[in-house]
């Protein structure tokens, strides 16, 4: 579990299943679900494991998640925004990408 | 829509990038930069201007590393190069035209999705080395640099009982960083073999060119015992324990079993460059034994094997954020040299006083990459349910069944068993694949080859890739 330090910035609020978080900008959406305590971001692809966020920069894709109805969103690089809506991937889609 | 063209792309906005922009940019050259993260800095600086900004006291703590790495952000946006971040370069064409996608949602209209360029150079840094034990999928187990880049980005921190475990410098930097935040520390499983410093040893005469490298890592060595951290030694095995999230860590060391609590179990392996583009574009590679990665193969100036494509910092070997910068000059210099904004003498003129630097900053390398050499035990699980392709969920004894099946490659592997497949595309398994078929084989990974990287290096949407034509 983490907690936050205090924050400046400009106040956020972002809505994670339904619940208001507080955040401020310039956090990714990622570190923002963590420093309000939330760890469970995902179900696993094959067999619906309960998964978090991994490496924080990029690679790993454990982190991905519904945010605003687009479903598979990397949230360890995307930047909160007043508003969001953001949801628990149930289990991350590859049909409708283009893949290796 | 019309593809904007430069004489210079560079992929990547760390260190070695930036630097790389400044320099190209005092030549007259035409730039674009391009980052997936949404701010300036690369890993190690990771957002730094909003920390200098809103947490100006922590920003000062971490000392004249980021001061002056502040200065280099500042310099790099005031440069005059183009510079376009969120977005993820998932294909480069032969003909150098640059793909990328953006990755906010809903963004891909506003601007263009391809770039075309004269010369790219690729400087997208290092990733950690995957480090799979039993149950490291469970939330609460992460990637030691995460918890850095946590705090240096967020000002978030670990709550509750942390472990860390595994090897390597940015290990002892991140511990005594999370001791300076408050952070209670109930285990330091350190997997380094006990005769590492002794093996070492030799290199140590050419590492005192740099002592402040060594003095800085003796300082974190006493943090850690004044502070009572218990440290671990002859570690044999590890394994994160819970159902929903980690609640335990199981290891045997040389004293017996021991289950320690845990909130958090924050692995590291040292860190390994981030060969995706560069193996995706076909640039040879070779493999660096002492370290057990892929690197690419480099001549002095950073060009590849590729005609246009140039590396610097990590990406080309892990050589730490000085060495980066530095590599990012020198790949601009000769960029410019190649497009004749620079002859060739006025090039070495002023890459000659760089490369003193380069060579003294790089004096220390040899002894840090002995001490630390990646263990087979650690990167290749003796424990055949471990789980090695987190996306597709392969585990160690699948693949090591599938080798025995006739099945002598990666790419051969991942076509029958999925391995490497799935959303992140190999980077969280490729390294493991190669080792464990190799060891199998009883051959050398080197021989084994590595995954075939495909394009997109990213997945997108079939949405995005029609607007990106
Ligand atoms: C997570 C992490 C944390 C680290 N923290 C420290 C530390 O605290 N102290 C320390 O001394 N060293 C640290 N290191 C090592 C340090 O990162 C390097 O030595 C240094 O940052 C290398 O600089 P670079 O410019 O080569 O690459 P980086 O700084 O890694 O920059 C590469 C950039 O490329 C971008 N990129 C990658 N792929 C793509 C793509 N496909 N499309 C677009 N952009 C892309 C990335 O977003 C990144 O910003 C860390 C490494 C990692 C992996
Ligand atoms: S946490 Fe690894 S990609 Fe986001």
């Amino acid at each position: 579990m983490f907690k936050k330090l205090p924050q400046n910035g400009e106040k956020v609020s972002i809505d994670f299943e339904g619940k208001r978080l507080e955040t401020v900008t310039g956090q990714t959406v990622a570190a923002a679900l963590l420093g309000s305590g939330e760890m469970l971001f995902r179900e696993s692809a094959v067999t619906g494991q309960p998964r978090s966020v991994y490496c924080m920069m990029g690679v790993c894709f454990e982190c991905l998640l519904e945010i605003d109805g687009k479903p598979n969103q990397q949230s360890c690089m995307i930047l909160v925004q007043e508003g969001m809506k953001i949801r628990r991937q149930q289990r991350p889609i590859m049909e409708n990408h283009a893949s290796a | 829509m019309q593809v904007p063209e430069y004489d210079l792309i560079i992929i990547g906005s760390g260190p070695a990038g930036m630097a790389a922009a400044v320099t190209s940019r005092g030549q007259g050259l035409k730039v674009l930069v391009l980052d997936e993260q949404p701010t300036a800095g690369g890993q190690i600086y990771r957002n730094i201007e909003h920390l200098e900004l809103h947490r100006n006291p922590e920003f000062k703590k971490l000392g004249r590393d980021y001061s002056e790495a502040s200065g280099l952000v500042k310099r790099f946006k005031n440069c005059g190069a183009d510079y376009l971040s969120g977005m993820t370069v998932w294909q480069i064409e032969k003909e150098l035209v640059v793909r990328v996608v953006h990755n906010s949602p809903g963004q891909d209209k506003k601007s263009p999705l391809s770039f075309k360029a004269k010369k790219i150079l690729i400087a997208v840094g290092a990733m950690e080395r995957p480090m799979p034990i039993p149950g490291w999928t469970l939330p609460g187990v992460m990637a030691c640099t995460a918890v850095d880049v946590l705090y240096k980005s967020a000002g978030i921190v670990p709550k509750g009982t942390v472990v860390l475990a595994g090897a390597g410098p940015l290990l002892l930097l991140i511990a005594t960083r999370l001791l300076d935040a408050g952070v209670k520390i109930s285990a330091l499983l350190n997997t380094n073999p006990q005769n590492a410093l002794l093996k070492a040893l030799p290199h140590l005469p050419s590492a005192l060119r740099t002592p402040e490298y060594l003095v800085k890592g003796a300082g974190m060595l006493l943090k850690l015992r004044t502070s009572g951290v218990p440290i671990h030694f002859g570690i044999r095995s590890i394994e994160a324990q819970g159902k929903e999230n980690l609640n335990r860590v199981r290891f045997v060391s040389s004293k017996g079993t021991q289950t320690v609590d845990a909130d958090l179990l924050l692995l590291h392996q040292g860190v390994v460059p981030n060969v995706q583009i560069t193996r995706l574009l076909g640039c040879e590679h070779q493999w660096y034994e002492s370290q057990r990665y892929w690197e690419p193969v480099l001549d002095e100036w950073g060009n590849t094997s590729v005609p246009g494509i140039a590396v610097a910092g990590d990406c080309g070997r892990v050589s730490g954020s000085k060495v980066s910068e530095l590599s990012g000059h020198i790949a601009a210099l000769e960029t410019a040299r190649a497009l004749g904004a620079l002859s060739e003498s006025k090039r070495d003129e002023q890459a000659s006083s760089i490369r003193a630097e380069l060579k003294k900053q790089q004096a220390s390398r040899p002894f840090l990459d002995t001490l630390f050499e990646p263990q087979k035990s650690w990167i290749v699980p003796e424990d055949e349910a471990t789980m090695v392709c987190r996306c597709e969920e392969v585990d160690v004894g699948e693949i090591r069944n599938t080798v025995r099946l006739g099945a002598h490659s990666p790419d051969r592997v991942k076509a029958m068993i999925r391995s490497g497949m799935g959303f992140c595309q190999g980077r969280m398994c490729a390294l493991t694949l190669s080792e464990i078929i190799a060891d199998e084989l009883k051959i050398s990974p080197a021989d084994v080859g590595y995954l075939r990287v495909r394009s997109p290096i990213k997945p997108v949407t079939l949405g995005q890739l029609v607007s990106s034509e």
